[in-house]
């Protein structure tokens, strides 16, 4: 029997030709599309929510410690920069929660053609963005 | 290791091990951050900016803490989760555990202090 190629046990290990794999082929070897973009984005919204979680964790500790300890986290959050992180965050959440519940339709069964996907990325795209701006203007 | 057949050797490598519950905590997961979340941007979000004092009177109230406590218990589960499928897509071996167990062990203390805070303020 010839030496077989170790196999591991996550994908890129049988990958025995050495053909690209998802997720990397966005760019190099596809083009990008509304499915293959509005999915990556769910996974990169979904995981950069963490920086604003944590912030508002380290706000509550803050604001359980005492008044000098919350001026100082408060301070941070309520600065430029850490208005910037929570626009960006808040975006970031509009998102990932439409693009989830897309999820959730499609586990329904429902909206599962291409052109249905690409119209409700379209949408929710533009629907993130509005959601957004209502929040920074009403809050 | 020749003895072995390539069935034999690909058995167990796939999926169909725990994928279907990992897919339902997702999604029970998500249901309950729909209203969560929207609830929680707009009261913390009108709370944030305020002086020390109205924000501890603030969450001394149930059902700002209520909100905030469940976001952070529901939201972080989520996260860790989550952040699990990403890191099996891309890493494997013991770099894929250590990054699960440190997934979990950040995403459980952040919950934990985010809770332990809010009931602290709130008693
Ligand atoms: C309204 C709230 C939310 C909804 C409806 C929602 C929905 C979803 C859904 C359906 C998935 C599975 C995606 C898939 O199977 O590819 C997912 C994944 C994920 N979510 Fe959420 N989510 C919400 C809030 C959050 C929050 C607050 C965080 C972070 C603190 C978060 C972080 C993640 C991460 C890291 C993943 C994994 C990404 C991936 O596997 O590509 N989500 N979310």
């Amino acid at each position: 029997m010839a030496a077989k190629p170790k196999k591991g046990t996550f994908m890129a290990d049988n990958n025995q030709d050495n053909r690209p794999l998802s997720p990397f082929m966005i760019g190099q070897y596809y083009r990008p599309q509304w499915t293959s973009m509005s999915s990556i984005f769910t996974r990169i919204t979904g995981l950069s929510l963490l920086v604003a979680s944590l912030m508002i964790v380290w706000w509550f500790v803050a604001a359980a410690s005492g008044p000098e300890a919350f001026a100082t986290a408060n301070g941070f959050i309520t600065s430029w920069f850490g208005d910037l992180i929570l626009f960006f965050s808040t975006w970031a959440m509009f998102y990932h929660m439409l693009f989830g519940i897309r999820h959730l339709i499609w586990d329904s069964g429902r909206m599962l053609e291409v052109d249905q996907s690409e119209m409700y990325a379209q949408a929710a795209l533009v629907g993130s963005v509005l959601l957004t701006i209502f929040v920074v203007i009403v809050l | 290791m020749g003895f072995i057949t390539d069935r034999k050797r690909a058995a167990g490598l796939g999926s169909a091990k725990t994928g279907t519950e990992h897919h339902w905590h997702m999604m029970v997961t998500s249901v309950a951050l729909l209203p969560l979340v929207l609830m929680f941007i707009l009261s913390f979000g009108a709370i944030l900016g305020s002086p020390y004092s109205e924000v501890i009177a603030y969450y001394q109230r149930p059902f700002p803490a209520m909100i905030a406590i469940l976001t952070m218990l529901v939201g972080f589960n989520h996260f860790a989760h989550g952040a699990r499928s990403t890191i099996e897509d891309y890493t494997g071996g013991l770099t894929r555990k250590g990054l699960i167990i440190g997934v979990n062990c950040l995403s459980y203390s952040a919950a934990a202090f985010a809770i332990f805070a809010i009931v602290r303020i709130a008693l």
